[in-house]
């Protein structure tokens, strides 16, 4: 049990719990201790002894127990003979702590002493120049004067590459091995390592390819000296040049709070750009990480290939034309075909756009389809997760269950913070077709065959240890996703899921219910606003006037493309001239959501807010404006000046957003550690957050409503036959989307679409790794690289998804 | 007096098991596991106060007493990494009385609930390792070692594994690091590896020379250790006496022996007859004694030495004549050093490289003032600083080399 204690710092008294170390203390009571290798989210190591003080304890009486007391019936108290560092020592009753004394403040010059005789001072080069901890301490506790003399500097490489997209300065590090401990002890993935030893000390990356961990991007902000930097913002701009606007990242549903960074300038033709991307803190959301997809892949903003103006079809081909005529002819067809109308739109999208698009297909009496491969939203409108939910109040007596999900490689974030809540005890249950990096944290790993997927669920239903293990846990939470699967399959799965969490009683309260990892950002918000995929997509399309948003179908599915060429009428809203555009009757070029406001409903159920960070491109508009535009023509009133009034008209009328407005979204509450004010050593460089925690949404779980859960299909899902190779979808981070793609220096890590097999499958066809061999299904032909994997079954194929090779549920193929 | 330790001085080839179960072998640890309590022992090795010979001299029996009995399993660990200049009795021992080396370490394994024991072994001494694992095997067939040790419950394995060259790894938490597979870096204590040790498990670590006094003490109680030394430094201690000196060597001698005994008596004096200029007592980490009448009179043990401003650690005795300067002395433990800083704090990293770059230019005849008073300073400046003690270490010769031995500088006398 930890106990409340009372201690002075520098004369100030605080009451903080026995296990807090003295430097938090510290923290808390508003001084600042000066550290470099102390990191609030990491266990101390005492190394770059920077946070020297003087900590006395009162003198105890052995014998009675009670502090001895000196003439002023003051306890005495007894100093150490040397400075301790503040970042080891835990807090004790009555303790005194000086962290200003002569000792203290001497010790602390002379650290920064030691440290600068090997530091190149190459400030004016230097990215981290301007919020470099190192510099500020330097200003505060440096001396005036080198007495180091320069010739005996070390001179070590400036320039080495720890992967495509970390630097390492050797010259500028002071091993203070944050980067080494966070890959370690945050990440799981223990990729960095310290070689040689003394002044000859380096780091290294110790993995093929370099610093392969998709969290590196976060040891260049935990960073205290210039050591680290990333490539894409290597050499960009001076920190002080740039404006911060907060957003959150529309790459994957865990709806990371991040700050882009922006500046005007010449470089860039006097426009405002994004130089880069930084995490922002949300304790419930990220924590104060990003992945690397969230941090690097943000260029297809200012992609040259954008649409900048509204294109209209003329003698069969695109031209340039006014919004008001194309937005005419738009209201005009659509008005036309009236119930006939199908908006077809994806999780790309802020609520704000979906509820008008879900508005106007309501108000034509038309249908409001998503563009999706993954179903059972519907179920995690009702569960959810309940109010309050926090994967880092998950530990010691709670369980949390994986499957089919590759979190790694789907939602990042999510990975991070469900192995550091199984590192805290949780038990966790990893149940897939396939190995995942998730498997070594695992208390359990469950391989199910392809298939089998509805029955894994069940079992866990059941009365065996692993099953146990869920049920009798004091909270359980469902991680479901994809992964080998289509909408059909992810739709049993889901409800399945909810089942389980139905009949062991884990909903409607914090810490459990249900989350789908959906393939895009917003998926949730999706399904929130009443927006459901249609099982066979193509079939519908004919004759239809189709308005398609953010989705590029035609690309996706050939299928598709040729449905898309039957309908009467095609509209597409998007942000490039995509293959569906080139379909399309007119072009709409909308806004990317850096350019504009609005909200994200995270696959939490957190309904948070970004704002404009640059101008919008052109003519190009957020997509809510452009959809209002249009039902204003057919005298359906929207809201298309402001998000907020959207949004507005949206909490009145969705349930669950009953109440929240974009005042309450933008609500800030206290958060620990305390990050990003002036002390850049303590937290890094990260944000604090100071425009929005957002707010899970209330679910009819939470309510204590009646949830209606379908009945689960006991049927297994498609499995090879003899003889037959099923090929099965799965995600990669770093795909050909169009939000990825654009950031040239992950071409790497995209690399080429492959193809898994199970050695002996490879056998069988007499392909071998690395190979290239033609694909062929249905009406679609294509090629891939040949890779083994031995835990798959022989079988099944493994192909990533949106990496050209359109595989959107298990499907059986031909490989030559 | 015949040898307590270096029993092979007087008992040839002891270092062959029957030869050393003739001579008592095997009997003490045979006696504490079938007629001792665990506590009993430590309260034998507690009342004898033996104190540890790796350097530290703290008493070894409280180190004992001090293994944390919620949490389990217990190590044992014997620290043989030996690698402090001028230190070379461990290896002595190793080399001709293992037996008694690794019954003490079996007894201490008793008194603690160990049932594994790992003896971290420098990794120059790999021929001598490759000998102690066949002197463990054969204690195994023998039955000293192994399953239900002499009828009773106690269980015990004792396993080598050799370091890789690394000074930090003397340090026991470096030590044990490394001997999880780890870096050899110190880790922070407190805690202690008692409490805190060896795979995060309560440990005790102690010096070779420790283990040998313990079955001798088990043997012939106490009390007859005590008889030995002085009062506050009971037994005997292993000399390694090098430096300018006609027969340098180990000499083991009980604690109270004067300076002037081991260096003129066993020593047999300085080479060419010179005057002792200056004594480091405990190899590179030592300060430095300015040599009077009286320093050679001072009876070596923990105390008297600490009262002539230096620390005995592990009894390497250097000695230094008035043919060497000083300023080559601390250049010398300065190169030193340097080498073995780990790098993992920065007053250590930084500073061993700024002193070992400042010595360097005053070595090499630009004793300007200026550069002896930043040396000075800088030593002065890692002092109570450091995560471990090789930090401090470093500046020992340093401080007390300039504050003692100023001409060696060219300074006029410090006040």
């Amino acid at each position: 049990m930890t106990k409340q204690v009372t201690l002075t710092i520098d004369g100030i008294q605080i009451d903080v719990p026995d296990e807090t170390l003295v430097v938090d203390a510290a923290k808390k009571a508003g001084i600042d201790i000066p550290v470099f290798c102390y990191h609030p989210k990491m266990e101390p190591v005492g190394m770059c002894r920077m946070c020297l003080v003087e900590i006395g304890r009162p003198m105890i009486n052995r014998s009675t127990g009670q502090p001895v007391l000196n003439e002023d019936g003051q306890p005495t108290m007894q100093f150490m003979p040397k400075p301790e560092t503040a970042c080891t020592n835990l807090v004790s009753e009555g303790m005194v702590v000086l962290t200003q004394s002569e000792s203290a403040k001497e010790a602390q010059k002379d650290i920064i002493e030691f440290l600068l005789t090997s530091h190149p001072l190459d400030c004016p080069i230097c990215d981290k120049g301007g919020e470099c901890p190192l510099q500020n301490l330097t200003m505060e506790h440096g001396p005036g004067k080198s007495r180091f003399l320069f010739d005996g500097k070390f001179k070590m490489e400036k320039q080495i590459r720890l992967g495509e997209l970390i630097v390492l300065d050797r010259e500028r590090c002071i091993i203070c091995a944050r980067c080494v401990r966070f890959q370690e002890e945050v990440a799981g993935q223990a990729v960095l390592a310290i070689d040689d030893r003394g002044r000859g000390s380096e780091i290294i990356s110790v993995s093929e390819p370099g610093f392969d961990s998709v969290f590196s991007g976060n040891t260049t902000d935990i960073c205290p000296v210039g050591a680290l930097t990333t490539t894409d913002f290597r050499f960009g701009a001076r920190p002080w040049e740039l404006l911060s606007a907060a957003s959150i990242c529309g790459q994957c549903p865990v709806g990371c709070n991040i700050t882009f960074n922006t500046r005007r300038e010449a470089k860039s033709a006097g426009k405002v750009v994004i130089k880069r991307v930084m995490p922002r803190q949300n304790e419930q959301v990220n924590e104060t990480w990003i992945c690397d997809k969230g941090r690097f892949a943000y260029h297809y903003a200012k992609s040259k290939e954008r649409l900048s103006k509204p294109l209209l079809r003329k003698d069969d081909k695109l031209k340039t034309t006014s919004w008001s005529s194309a937005t005419k002819l738009v209201a005009e067809k659509l008005g036309e075909a009236g119930k006939d109308t199908i908006v077809l739109a994806s999780g790309r999208l802020s609520n704000e756009d979906l509820f008008n698009l879900k508005s106007l297909a309501d108000g034509l009496g038309g249908k409001a389809v998503l563009y999706t491969e993954m179903g059972g939203g519907d179920l995690v409108t009702q569960i959810g997760v309940g109010q309050g939910t926090n994967f880092s109040d998950m530990g010691q007596g709670d369980a949390i269950f994986v499957i089919a999900s590759d979190l790694y490689e789907e939602a990042p974030i999510w990975w991070l913070r469900v192995k550091q809540a199984a590192d805290r005890g949780a038990k966790l249950i990893v149940a897939n077709s396939r190995e995942t990096k998730l498997d070594k944290f695992a208390n359990f790993v469950v391989r199910y065959s392809n298939g089998d997927e509805v029955k894994t669920v069940q079992d866990l239903g059941g009365t065996g240890k692993i099953a146990q293990a869920f049920s009798k846990a004091d909270n359980a939470i469902v991680l479901f996703g994809s992964d080998g699967l289509g909408l059909e399959g992810s739709t049993h799965l889901a409800t399945a899921c909810a089942n389980l969490l139905e009949e062991t009683g884990h909903i409607g309260k914090a810490n459990n219910g249900l989350i789908g990892v959906w393939p895009k950002a917003n998926d949730q918000g999706a399904w929130e606003l009443g927006f459901h995929p249609e099982p066979d997509l193509a079939a519908i399309l004919k004759g239809k006037a189709v308005y398609i948003v953010g989705a590029d179908p035609a690309n996706d599915n050939p299928a598709l493309a040729k449905a898309l060429k039957k309908a009467k009428f095609v509209v597409v809203q998007d942000l490039f001239r995509t293959a569906t555009a080139e379909l399309a009757d007119v072009i709409l070029p909308a806004q990317t959501y850096t350019e504009r406001d609005g909200t994200f409903t995270s696959g939490e159920r957190r309904a948070q807010r970004f704002y404009a960070a640059v101008p919008g491109l052109g003519e190009s508009k957020p997509d809510y404006a452009i959809t209002s535009e249009i039902a204003e023509k057919l005298n359906i009133q929207l809201e298309g000046t402001s998000s907020v009034l959207v949004f507005e008209k949206l909490a009145a009328s969705v349930k669950d957003f009953a109440g929240l407005s974009y005042a309450k979204l933008a609500e800030v509450t206290e958060q620990w550690p305390i990050v990003g004010r002036g002390d850049l050593y303590y937290g890094g460089s990260t944000y604090e957050n100071t425009q929005g925690l957002g707010v899970q949404l209330v679910s009819a779980s939470d309510r204590g409503e009646t949830v209606s859960i379908p009945k689960v299909r006991n049927d297994a899902g498609l499995r090879p036959k003899k003889d037959e190779l099923l090929a099965v979808p799965i995600t990669k981070l770093y795909d050909r989307g169009t939000t990825v793609a654009p950031t040239e220096f992950l071409t790497e890590r995209i690399g080429d679409v492959t193809i898994a097999l199970h050695p002996e499958a490879a056998k069988k066809l007499g392909v071998e790794a690395g190979k290239r061999v033609k694909i062929s299904f249905e009406d679609v032909e294509g090629e891939a690289v040949v890779k083994i994997d031995e835990t798959i079954s022989a079988g099944v194929a493994l192909v990533p998804r949106s990496m050209g090779l359109a595989i959107r549920e298990p499907v059986v193929i031909k490989v030559q | 007096m015949a040898h307590i330790l270096l029993r092979h001085r007087e008992i040839p080839r002891i270092n062959e098991i029957d030869i050393y179960e003739k001579n008592g072998g095997f009997k003490a640890f045979k006696q504490a596991v079938k007629n001792m309590e665990p506590t009993e022992v430590t309260a034998v090795v507690k009342d004898s106060s033996l104190r540890g010979r790796g350097g530290a001299g703290f008493p070894t029996g409280m180190k004992w007493s001090f293994i944390d009995n919620n949490s389990w399993p217990h190590y044992v660990v014997a620290n043989a990494d030996e690698s402090e200049p001028g230190a070379f009795k461990d290896r002595e021992l190793i080399e001709s009385n293992p037996f008694q080396f690794l019954e003490g370490m079996a007894i201490s394994s008793y008194a603690v609930g160990a049932n594994i024991a790992y003896i971290y072994i420098r990794g120059e001494f790999w021929e001598l390792t490759a000998t102690l694992d066949e002197k463990i095997a054969e204690m195994e067939k023998l039955g000293y070692l192994g399953n239900k040790l002499f009828g009773s419950d106690y269980s015990l394995k004792i396993y080598t594994h050799l370091g890789a060259g690394a000074y930090i790894c003397g340090e026991e938490t470096a030590l044990l690091e490394s001997l999880e597979g780890k870096r050899g870096l110190p880790r922070v204590r407190p805690p202690f590896p008692p409490s805190f040790g060896l795979y995060g498990k309560p440990t005790v670590v102690n010096n070779v020379e420790t283990f040998a006094n313990v079955p001798l003490i088990i043997d012939k109680g106490a009390d007859w250790f005590k008889s030995i030394g002085t009062p506050d430094s009971a037994g005997v201690k292993i000399f390694s006496l090098s430096g300018r000196i006609r027969k340098p060597g180990n000499y083991e001698l009980p604690f109270g022996t004067t300076f002037r005994e081991l260096i003129y008596e066993h020593g047999g004096g300085i080479i060419e007859g010179r005057p002792v200029k200056a004594i480091m007592a405990a190899g590179a980490s030592s300060s430095m004694i300015l040599v009077d009448d009286k320093v050679l009179d001072t009876p070596i043990d923990y105390a008297s030495v600490r009262k002539l401003g230096a620390d005995l650690g592990s009894a390497s005795v250097i000695v230094i004549d008035d043919t060497v300067s000083i300023d080559w002395v601390i250049n010398k433990t300065l190169n030193f050093f340097e080498h073995e800083s780990c790098g993992k704090c920065t007053p250590c990293r930084e500073g061993t490289y700024w002193m070992q770059h400042l010595s360097q230019s005053i070595h090499a005849g630009n004793k300007r003032k200026q550069d002896v008073d930043l040396l000075y300073n800088v030593a002065k400046q890692m002092q109570n600083k450091c995560l471990c003690a090789l930090g401090e270490f470093a500046t020992m010769a340093v401080v007390t080399g300039i504050e003692r031995f100023p001409q060696d500088f060219n300074l006029e006398v410090r006040e």
